[in-house]
């Protein structure tokens, strides 16, 4: 059976880091940071909050609004790259804040794309007729893998969770997903783990990431992809409601957009005031526009994301 | 049939929002025309498109001015 989107949530930390704040710690500017990015703050995660609590909150958003208990999910799914352990899963871990249930729950690692990867997984299990409800999140505390000099990364990277509840329907609700990988672009943007056996390599455990390069691949893969995604489908960019893109850099948006023939005004964004927050941002946009009424049932939104790996994707969707 | 240098100008326009007669042979993307780092990317792009060849990255960086994006184009296009 195909599946829909019962209920969506987020979670924003309450911590605001603004470019004035940044231009205190690293040589930038509020313009600078605004004319490349669009983004004019970003929300940081308290100490005491991590991946798990915030990908929690979110899904407990997500739950209510879909009217469904967490002992009733079949499946919980979580897309981050930032959770505190390489094992037990960060999903483990929000499993066991939210049920007692012994469902399965897996982390999916696609770094900003994790959430439309995770929803393609997500949709597969339910058409099988595997499972009917299943939790997808996307949570990730990137900030904190930032070097706190890196003007490079500092300035894109905000911390955030957002998830969605999928159901078994009549209707197809996610229409179709698209997912590509290329490896070969590893040494354009990522992270090392901490290398436990060579101390001396502590300090290279911090986010790389050769902007201009990443930029020209996103913009043309991205290109390449909605028109795939909406070809796919027999539709025209004029059939789409909404555009609901990672947030990572208001330029490519913008190129993506412009690609489509879309204005901006159907295009939802939120990286002015939360950053890129990784595989968390497509849910949160989501949500936001849901939330604020912008987005209404039975309209066509086209998500997709872009980000380390390379790996990028979309997902159409009848909501 | 426009000349490769009108190809090259009008794209520069576009991508870059600037008049036709700013566009002069020695103008920098930056420090004329008011360029920032992601406009020569898209606009390397765009040449990429129009011309329909592979610019590699080693080659992008040396086209800063009009005339080296004029020339770039006159010594590896297909057309």
């Amino acid at each position: 059976m195909p599946s829909v989107i019962a209920g969506t949530g987020h979670y924003l930390p309450a911590q605001r880091l603004t470019n004035t704040m940044l231009e205190q710690r690293v040589d930038t500017s509020h313009d600078w940071i605004v004319e490349r990015t669009g983004i004019h703050e970003r929300r940081i995660a308290e100490p005491t909050e991590n991946a798990v609590t915030m990908g929690v909150a979110a899904a407990r958003q997500a739950l209510q609004s879909a009217n469904i208990k967490a002992d009733d999910l079949d499946l919980i799914i979580v897309a981050t790259t930032s959770g505190e352990r390489a094992f037990p899963s960060v999903a483990c871990e929000i499993q066991a804040a939210l049920t007692e249930n012994t469902m399965p729950a897996f982390d999916v690692a696609a770094a900003c794309s994790g959430f439309i990867f995770a929803l393609s997984v997500a949709d597969q299990y339910i058409r099988n007729g595997m499972y009917e409800k299943v939790l997808v999140i996307g949570t990730d505390v990137l900030s904190r893998l930032c070097h706190p000099d890196d003007r490079n990364t500092l300035v894109l990277f905000g911390d955030g969770a957002g998830a969605v509840v999928l159901e078994a329907s009549d209707r197809a609700g996610i229409m179709s997903t698209h997912l590509n990988s290329a490896g070969e672009f590893a040494d354009l943007l990522g992270v090392n783990h901490l290398s436990r056996h060579s101390p001396e390599q502590l300090g290279e455990a911090w986010m790389y990431m050769k902007g201009n390069e990443v930029f020209k691949v996103a913009v043309s893969k991205l290109s390449e992809l909605v028109v795939d995604t909406l070809a796919a489908n027999n539709m025209q960019a004029a059939d789409l409601d909404w555009l609901v893109p990672h947030q990572a850099n208001l330029r490519i948006i913008k190129a993506t957009a412009k690609k489509l023939k879309m204005p901006m005004e159907q295009v939802i964004t939120t990286l002015e005031y939360t950053g890129n927050t990784s595989a968390a941002s497509v849910p949160i946009a989501l949500d936001v526009a849901i939330r604020d009424g912008r987005i209404q049932r039975g309209q066509k939104l086209l998500l997709e994301a872009f980000g380390g790996g390379f790996a990028w994707g979309s997902a159409l969707i009848d909501y | 049939m426009s000349t490769i240098e009108e190809r090259v100008k009008k794209i520069i326009v576009e991508q870059l929002g600037v008049k036709e007669e700013e566009v002069k042979p020695e103008a920098s993307f930056e420090n004329d025309l008011g360029a920032d780092s992601l406009d020569i990317v898209e606009l390397v792009m765009a040449l990429e498109e129009e011309f329909e060849t592979e610019i590699p990255d080693e080659e992008a960086e040396k086209i800063r001015t009009v005339e080296a994006a004029i020339e770039y184009v006159k010594n590896h296009s297909n057309d």
